[in-house]
């Protein structure tokens, strides 16, 4: 019975937001818009330039819409923690404590960001454009692969969001880190992480699994071995990357929430 | 039902100075012992900051006690922080449980699942706080529609779903109107005495312990100054009690042994006569004061309960001062 009880939460959410249409309506639009800027930044770029990176126009619109399309579903479910400073000022933190719920599932289903739709909609319509204009040697792994792509990412975008937003429970406005982070690493893993200098890549690539988001799994689908030397076996383990990713944010929240209950520190 | 020894709370609290920052341990709940049978009704108070809220998030599983032993309803709420859940309720009268932009009945719906309350129960229960509270025109009404009395029917009604053994009340009763007020006592005293279902409240308002807790417990600085029931306590801070008598005919008070002080009103119609209880009867005095003055009208009348915790205070203060 348990597991019908978040689709339920879900659910509830998304009836009150229909409770103010005129700002979901205005929030879509908007979403969609800032969606085709940065679609048009990269296109601008690319009248300019043949190759990124090594990449051409089209490879880096496969990276730019999967990084987008993760970002939205994470958005959809993780970015309700952007709320955590309210949450713990107002007490209402509290109220989830005193449930027979995990805290971190709660505030994930206490609201769904519906325009976030706008976003990933626009991402996927980008991806079927890259997809069919770059060249893949299709195999029914790549297939799986194509698929599993976002929604890994997706994953290892929530487990960034959750262990960013973590840090609220000892800075209480310790949001604007917190999305630092989180925004910071959708614009990095948008384009070919190669062309980003050392010491940027290591933090937002590998400390940050973002090169796992995008970066690896195109190289894998397009065949490109990796100008930084990885093997190529790397594109293919995203979904271990947000399994471990899931399993540490997991392990920082609870490690937050008791220093929030006064047995951490 | 609830077991207390030797709990503690401590806080570090960041104090600046200059670019430097040190840390001072606060002490809100400084060793506090006590237990609550299952059945009973207890008042919680005491000033703000006296450690009451502290107490009741430690209770509920909240906060973490820096040390003592903790038991609510059998369980250690710091470990077993879900399994309490289930079998407390707790109501906080200033942050709500309900979905806000939701009708009332679809929160009640929500917490039906979350407590994974059985259709058959959940409608026996709910049917039941919808008529001794008259929720039924609210069922359908978005929760920010709804006035605070109203709301505050709903948050106990939401506390109530899953049976619990143990109702705790954080202020219940705050910023509600006189009508509104009532109404919640009469409901809470209900559930009470019918369902056997234990209260912990803690209150600025008197009259709801007075109206609701036999038993009362005083806490300032952390400590527990008193506990037991309130007529007791009232008997042991409070030693005086008034006789007030309203005369037919204006006149000066009755000279009557054992009366430590008089106060006069409305030119001599009425008249107040402090008494020690220990001393004098309040059946003695009456007898004696009708035989010397013709009596329209008198009321014994017991100290306010503001009276009662101000002298608590008052007293801890002294003894503080002594040691």
């Amino acid at each position: 019975m348990a597991e019908f009880i978040y689709p339920k939460l879900i659910g509830a959410k998304l009836r009150s937001q229909l409770a103010y249409r005129t700002s979901f309506a205005v929030d879509f639009v908007s979403q969609v818009l800032a969606q085709c800027y940065e679609l048009i930044v990269i296109l601008v770029l690319f009248s300019q330039i043949n190759a990124l990176g090594g990449f051409t126009r089209d490879e880096v619109l496969l990276m730019y819409a999967f990084a987008g399309a993760a970002f939205g579903v994470a958005d959809l479910f993780a970015g309700q923690l952007d709320n955590l400073p309210t949450y713990i000022r107002t007490g209402s933190f509290d109220v989830l404590l005193m449930r027979p719920l995990g805290t971190l599932p709660q505030i994930m289903c206490s609201d769904i960001r519906l325009r976030r739709i706008g976003r990933i909609t626009g991402a996927i319509a980008v991806m079927i454009y890259a997809l069919t204009h770059v060249a893949i040697d299709w195999t029914p792994a790549k297939v799986v692969l194509t698929v599993l792509t976002p929604v890994a990412g997706a994953v290892i975008y929530s487990a960034v969001w959750v262990v960013a937003c973590s840090i609220c429970f000892w800075i209480v406005e310790g949001r604007e880190f917190a999305n630092a982070v989180t925004y910071g690493s959708n614009a990095f893993t948008s384009y070919p992480i190669n062309v980003y200098s050392r010491p940027l890549r290591w933090a937002m690539a590998y400390v940050v699994p973002g090169a796992f988001v995008a970066y690896y799994p195109s190289l894998a689908l397009l065949g490109k071995a990796d100008p930084l030397g990885l093997p190529g076996w790397v594109g293919w383990t995203s979904p271990l990357v947000a399994a471990l990713a899931a399993t540490a944010a997991g392990l920082v929240w609870r490690f937050a929430v008791r220093h929030y209950r006064g047995t951490g520190s | 039902m609830i077991e207390v020894r030797e709990l503690r709370r401590e806080f570090k609290v960041a104090t600046s100075k200059g670019l430097r920052r040190n840390y001072k341990t606060v002490t809100a709940v400084d060793d506090v012992t006590f237990a609550v049978a299952a059945g009973e009704a207890v008042g919680y108070v005491g000033p703000n900051g006296a450690g009451k809220s502290t107490t009741i998030k430690m209770l509920t599983g909240i906060l973490v006690p820096t040390s003592g032993h903790l038991r609510v309803s059998g369980v250690d709420p710091s470990k077993q922080r879900r399994d309490l859940a289930k079998r407390i309720g707790v109501v906080f009268g200033q942050r709500s449980q309900l979905w806000w932009d939701l009708p009332l009945g679809d929160s009640f719906d929500l917490l039906k699942s979350i407590y994974r309350v059985s259709a058959q129960d959940y409608k026996a229960r709910l049917d039941e706080c919808v008529e001794l509270l008259g929720l039924q025109e609210l069922l359908i009404t978005p929760v920010r529609q709804l006035s605070l009395g109203q709301r505050m029917r709903g948050e106990i009604t939401a506390a109530l779903l899953h049976a619990p053994e143990l109702l705790v009340l954080d202020e219940p009763t705050i910023g509600l109107d006189l009508e509104s007020k009532e109404r919640l006592r009469e409901f809470l005293a209900d559930i009470n005495t019918r369902r056997g279902t234990t209260l912990l409240l803690t209150t600025h308002d008197l009259d709801d312990i007075e109206r609701l807790c036999p038993r009362l417990m005083v806490i300032d600085h952390g400590r527990v100054l008193a506990d037991g029931p309130l007529d007791e306590l009232r008997a042991e801070v409070t030693p005086e009690r008034e006789l007030v008598i309203d005369l037919r005919e204006p006149g000066p008070a009755p000279d009557v042994p054992g009366v430590t002080a008089v106060r006069s009103e409305a030119n001599g119609l009425r008249h107040h006569l402090t008494f020690r209880r220990a001393e004098t009867s309040a059946a003695q005095l009456i007898t004696q004061v009708v035989r010397q003055v013709e009596v329209h009208d008198l009321a014994v009348v017991e100290p306010e309960i503001d009276d009662v915790v101000r002298k608590l205070y008052q007293r801890q203060v002294q003894q503080d001062a002594h040691r």
